[in-house]
């Protein structure tokens, strides 16, 4: 009864969907006030349908109702209660409901807390958005319905993958989609500007909270993914350049970009058409992602079910909702010239460059994804585009972008002498230079790629802490309290985040350059060194879980005789899958991780272990944090509100007035 | 300076960056690209030498031996009709069996043998890397197409 329940709620959903996505829309066009109305209702009502639906299939799944296939497929008896909950969106067609859930949350997001904004542009607004739920609503209730029935009932689930069966599994994906479909929201907003053809700095203002949250939970989604993969895969890399991981990446560069062009737009009303463009682009993305891990074409820990007819559905979605966008773009070119002008050496200019670069990276990574699935459509061999090609194009890309964030936020908007500038960023630069080729000597790694890693972290640290201070410094003689709090959030935003790109890059570096891994078969009591730490194998004892049956190796860690931790890396054989898993164990430090796994046991009796040293791994992490934080106090800034009021207000009295 | 110096200047700027990205694009290519081979292909020197390339099947059963350090190892993959003997050093995946699909990335040594610096295995146990379930595809179609030509012939004896 429950499943069935989800599906009517689905089909209800879909109902009111069209109905948003129509008639306010129409009224927007026509001045119809009672369609206009229509629309923020009808938003309420489809969160809570797709709210019954998703409860529903949870249920089914809490409740282990193997007569429905999709939870047969994907749960188990044994399965234990969080993962059982997580396995909703473990498989296709429970990730797809958690798209539209996302996607109603963040249409009842922008209907309840759109108050100040006019009418009309949210009756837009939020019928692009109803328009987007039909074409996933339909793809769901038309090719992956996941309460089908399996009559007669399974006995016991074919169970989670085990690798799905961690606490990743429960934020990571939420996370991921939630930035993935915030996209829609700035998409909605650009269609609603050309639809109604008012492209100013109000429409950029409007759009901005919304694109930097939705960019957020895309870097956080990001970041928990590259985490999971780190102690998951039992191999410690962070990033493999996966065609899925690369899905999620490229609506984020693409993000980032948009986010920095909507600054422009709304500050100097410049850009306006490149910002439009991106906001297509950046949701275009997402689609395609979409379609690369549900379309099963690629080869990767996310792809679920191959079926044709599913990648078709999708890419025809893709097609539509491109070819539409350009079109009304194409028609609206007009109206989206000029703009303030600024000179060649600018913030503005300087941003520009910024967006180019991105976008070309985004570009370069999405030829890179699919450049081997064109080859194999066309059957001219099979080939795979590794992490060599990525770091060949990606680094020399992303350098200038580096240097650019560095130097445009010395540059003033709209014209600036390049000298004056050039003189306010030279100190850092060089001192970054020989900070970088000292602090490269200083850890014996002397290649090209440390020293500039290292000097671009460099830079972004002193170019931080000079931009903090010249920002105090303009209000000399006031307290130094009331002079850090006369600066706004969204500069400590910028602040934040652009500081978490420099500790990013230094993460990066360095492990790249330092890490060292030894794989080695020890015996009880034996004893292997690695950079400098002793590992002493204990033996391996049964640590029996839930599902699953496993051997915890002990392994003590000591340095100069002086004890760190010990680790205990497991060895699990899933029982229903008949799956092994490596769970690796790691001491967590502030400057190095001590990252342990475990092979397979010998006949004699010995283990096989890897032993790894990753230094600064984890600041990875926290530059990932500091971007987040920094779209959060960007978006929280309460300039937006106060404008949106008053660009309300002005608005209203412009339509009082021409109705006069 | 003039707006439509200004202009030109952006304009010159944007196709610069296009530039260099595309030649790094095609550079990478040229020398990243991973080329597929099955066992079939590689024994009949289609293979490059001293370039990296992927090879995939299944591992042979009973082929896997360990050198005594336990992890210097070596396997024969086979797309059921031609063995290919690959040496490893390093810990297998997970769901590396006998028997089962398997893909592997290194590059081909002088006495034959190929030199993995990466063993793939798939993701789940139904799961076959499509690179190696082609490859014993493409054999078995090769077996069944011999097999009945050899029939023809022998019919073609008998009558």
């Amino acid at each position: 009864m429950i499943p069935e329940l989800g599906t009517f709620a689905l089909i209800l959903a879909l109902c009111v969907a069209l109905t948003q996505g129509t008639l306010p829309l129409l009224g927007a066009h026509s001045g119809r006030q009672q369609w206009i109305a229509l629309a923020r209702p009808a938003a309420i009502v489809q969160a809570l349908l797709l709210a019954v639906a998703f409860g529903c299939l949870t249920a089914a799944f809490v409740r282990n109702d193997f007569s429905v296939l999709y939870v047969a497929q994907h749960s188990n008896t044994l399965l234990p209660l969080p993962y059982r909950i997580a396995a909703v969106w473990g498989g296709h067609e429970g990730s797809l409901l958690l798209w539209v859930l996302m996607l109603v949350l963040w249409t009842l997001a922008v209907a309840l807390l759109s108050r100040q904004l006019p009418n009309h542009l949210v009756a837009r607004v939020l019928g692009v958005l109803g328009l987007i739920n039909v074409g996933f609503l339909l793809f769901i209730l038309l090719t992956s319905n996941p309460f089908e029935r399996l009559l007669p009932g399974a006995e016991e689930g074919r169970d989670l993958n085990p690798l799905l069966q961690d606490p990743g599994m429960i934020i990571h994906p939420p996370l991921l989609y939630m930035g993935y479909v915030g996209f829609s929201v700035a998409f909605a907003f650009a269609i609603a500007a050309l639809l109604s053809g008012r492209l100013d700095a109000a429409w950029a203002r409007w759009s901005r909270p919304w694109t930097t949250v939705a960019w957020v939970f895309l870097t956080a989604g990001i970041a928990v993914g590259s985490g999971w993969a780190y102690y998951e895969l039992g191999w410690g890399g962070w990033w493999f350049w996966d065609p899925v991981e690369n899905a999620s990446f490229m609506p984020w560069l693409l993000g980032t970009a948009l986010i920095h062009s909507l600054a422009v737009t709304e500050k100097r009303g410049a850009f306006r058409s490149w910002t439009v463009l991106l906001a297509i682009a950046a949701f275009s993305m997402s689609l395609l992602g979409t379609f690369l891990v549900r379309s099963g074409v690629i080869t990767s820990v996310h792809a679920f079910a191959t079926d044709p007819k599913r990648g078709l559905y999708i890419l025809a979605l893709l097609v539509l909702v491109i070819g539409f966008s350009l079109l009304l773009f194409a028609m609206r070119a007009n109206k989206l010239m000029g703009g303030g002008s600024f000179a060649l050496v600018s913030r503005e200019t300087s941003l520009l460059g910024n967006n180019v670069l991105l976008t070309v990276a985004s570009v370069s990574v999405l030829l890179g994804t699919l450049y081997p699935l064109f080859l194999d459509a066309l059957n001219l061999g099979k080939i795979s585009v590794g992490p060599p090609y990525f770091e060949a194009v990606f680094v020399p890309l992303m350098t200038p972008v580096v240097v650019l964030m560095m130097f445009g936020p010395f540059l003033r908007w709209k014209d600036d002498d390049f000298v004056a500038a050039a003189r306010k960023v030279a100190p850092a630069f060089v001192a970054s230079i020989l900070i970088g080729i000292g602090a490269a000597m200083a850890v014996d790694h002397l290649t090209w790629r440390t020293a500039l890693g290292l000097f671009l972290a460099a830079w972004v640290v002193l170019a931080s802490i000079q931009l903090l201070h010249g920002r105090l410094k303009e209000r000399a003689g006031a307290s130094a309290g009331s002079r850090l709090r006369s600066i706004t959030a969204s500069w400590w935003g910028m602040w934040l985040a652009h500081l978490g790109v420099g500790v990013f890059i230094i993460g990066v570096t360095m492990v790249g350059s330092l890490e060292k891994q030894l794989d080695v078969k020890m015996q009880e009591g034996q004893r292997a060194e690695l950079a400098g730490y002793t590992f002493t194998f204990r033996g391996a004892i049964d640590a029996d879980g839930p599902n699953y049956d496993a051997a915890r190796g002990i392994i003590d860690v000591t340095r100069n005789g002086r004890a760190i931790a010990t680790l205990t890396p497991e060895k699990r054989l899933y029982w229903t899958q008949g799956m092994p898993m490596t769970e690796a164990s790691i001491d967590i430090g502030p400057f190095r991780d001590v990252y342990v796994s475990l092979g397979e046991q010998l006949q004699d009796g010995a283990w096989i272990v890897s032993l790894y040293y990753k230094p600064f791994i984890s600041w990875i992490w926290l530059g990932c944090t500091l971007m987040g934080l920094g779209g959060l106090f960007a978006a929280a800034d309460r300039r937006y509100r106060r404008l949106a009021e008053r660009d309300a207000k002005v608005g209203a009295g412009r339509s009082v007035a021409g109705a006069a | 300076m003039k707006p439509r110096h200004k202009r030109i200047a952006l304009i010159i700027g944007g196709l610069a960056i296009l530039a260099v990205a595309a030649t790094l694009v095609l550079n990478a290519f040229r020398s990243n690209l991973v080329f597929f081979f099955s066992p079939t292909q590689v024994a009949a020197g289609e293979a490059p030498k001293g370039k990296s390339f992927r090879i995939g099947g299944m591992v042979k059963e009973g082929s896997l031996q360990r050198q005594p350090d336990g992890v210097t190892l070596r396997f024969v993959v086979t797309d059921t009709e031609k063995d290919m003997t690959v040496a490893y050093k390093g810990i297998l995946p997970d769901l590396f069996q006998e028997g089962k699909g398997v893909v592997a990335q290194g590059k081909l040594a002088a006495d034959g043998v190929f030199t993995a610096s990466e063993v793939l295995a798939k993701h789940d146990e139904n799961y076959m890397p499509p690179e190696a379930a082609k490859a014993v595809g493409d054999a078995h179609e090769r077996a069944a197409a011999n097999r009945a030509a050899a029939e023809a012939a022998a019919r073609s004896i008998r009558q």
